[in-house]
């Protein structure tokens, strides 16, 4: 019996190694024959070779660390706060302000404060998404004049600002801009780290519905269009903290930002 | 659901197949970590079996999805475009980056198919299953895919490197 005819989905199987191998005989004995399809396959096959070469090497590239958190997040994601704060092993500070997210103890203040926040998760993700792509002027004032960005920025929200070094956790301050915050002036900090991923912090003046400087010392999260925001409240000052990254990956950010500010 | 152990297991293989498909790293990890999210969101969806191709079923869906919002969204910030022409490096690097060229300059459903067989080792039918298609359409795609790429790295090595040019 003569073989079958040999089809390109039979030398799309040679190139690739997947024919047995009496077929894989009758193959190579029809492509003596015909110079110009060999000449293909062994194209074909150094592409594959080629593509191993180009690309093996990210196998042996460490896992960056936010996929690692994407995938460590799973486990809290579906559990109550309490749980979450127990795997985080997150200070005594931060447990107790992950609880106070079940909205037992302090409720009463907490709600009209966060009444009064509702917009800034909001505003604060339009900011970032606004000025974090910008290549030549995502800040007003470089880090470069860190004291007197500092000083300009606390003159115009009346109060003494402070900038968070974040440094330990790989992000530097690019520098800041003046915005228009619901109440007046808001500052905007941004920082970057060395992957170009940039991170940013939203002040501004808040007062709760009563007209009391608003206090929400409880963290609360948002999402805005695949922007994560962090937020609370303080002495009458609101920050947001936004970042496109999971929570997972933004909440030791958020927690290095307010252990920093807390007075 | 499966263990965060298996999941991290597989993400070498997901960033080296990303990186291929997307040409650009930030790009490669962007597409393995909202793959992850949606397979974490979609985990009730998972059956104990293949994990590796249930990921990068994922990936398909996330990658087409963002094909079309790209163009749906064709804008792009002046400031991110080179002010200067920069000066071809020599060696390996030129190498690696004619053949990314090439690939991303195929049709990202031919893309696909010659990576999940080419350099994901799949066998015909786990792509067409991946990918969503009949076994004839990932031939003919795998076809058209090979005679392209050859065509592109050909002319690649033919034409002086002066007049080398990203399509």
């Amino acid at each position: 019996m003569s073989p079958a005819p040999i089809s390109e989905d039979d030398l799309h199987a040679w190139a690739d190694g997947r024919l047995e191998a009496a077929r894989r005989a009758e193959v190579e004995a029809w492509l003596a024959g015909h110079p110009q399809e060999a000449a293909a396959l062994a194209a074909w096959r150094q592409q594959n070779a080629r593509l191993h070469a180009a690309f093996d090497p990210v196998l042996a590239e460490a896992i960056p660390a936010r996929l690692r958190a994407t995938v460590a997040g799973k486990r809290w994601r579906p559990l109550r706060a309490a749980a979450a704060v127990g795997w985080l092993a997150l200070g005594a500070v931060l447990g107790a302000m992950w609880s106070d997210l079940g909205g037992s103890r302090h409720a009463g203040t907490h709600t009209q404060t966060a009444d009064a926040l509702l917009e800034l998760p909001r505003r604060a993700a339009i900011a970032h998404a606004v000025y974090t792509p910008e290549q030549r002027h995502p800040v007003e004032v470089g880090a470069d004049n860190e004291q007197h960005l500092v000083a300009w920025l606390s003159k115009r929200l009346g109060t003494p600002l402070r900038v968070p070094d974040l440094g330990a956790l790989g992000y530097h301050l690019m520098g800041g801009r003046l915005l228009a915050a619901e109440a007046g002036p808001g500052a905007q900090f941004m920082y970057d780290n060395a992957a170009g991923e940039r991170l940013t912090l939203y002040v501004s003046a808040a007062r709760s519905s009563d007209g009391a400087a608003a206090s929400l010392p409880s963290f609360r999260f948002a999402e805005e269009d695949g922007i994560s925001v962090f937020y609370w409240a303080e002495n009458g000052f609101a920050y947001a903290l936004s970042a496109r990254q999971p929570r997972a990956a933004l909440l030791p950010v958020a927690d290095a930002v307010y252990r920093q500010l807390a007075p | 659901m499966p263990s965060t152990d298996a999941l991290l297991a597989e993400i070498p293989r997901l960033r080296r197949y990303a990186r291929a498909l997307t040409g650009d790293a930030t790009r490669a990890d962007d597409l393995v970590q909202d793959t992850l999210e949606r397979a974490l969101n979609k985990w009730r969806l998972w059956r104990p079996g293949n994990l590796r191709n249930w990921l990068l079923t994922t990936m398909h869906h996330v990658f087409i999805n963002q094909l079309a919002t790209e163009h749906r969204l064709q804008y792009r910030d002046a400031a991110e475009l080179p002010d200067i022409p920069v000066a071809p490096a020599q060696g390996d690097g030129l190498a690696l980056r004619d053949l990314g060229r090439a690939l991303q300059a195929l049709p990202a459903d031919q893309r696909e198919i010659l990576l999940l067989v080419g350099l994901e080792d799949l066998s015909y039918e786990e792509t067409a299953r991946i990918v969503g298609i009949p076994p004839g359409t990932v031939m003919s795609r795998l076809s058209r895919a090979r005679g392209r790429l050859r065509g592109l790295l050909a002319e690649g090595e033919t034409l002086p490197a002066h007049l080398k040019i990203v399509k």
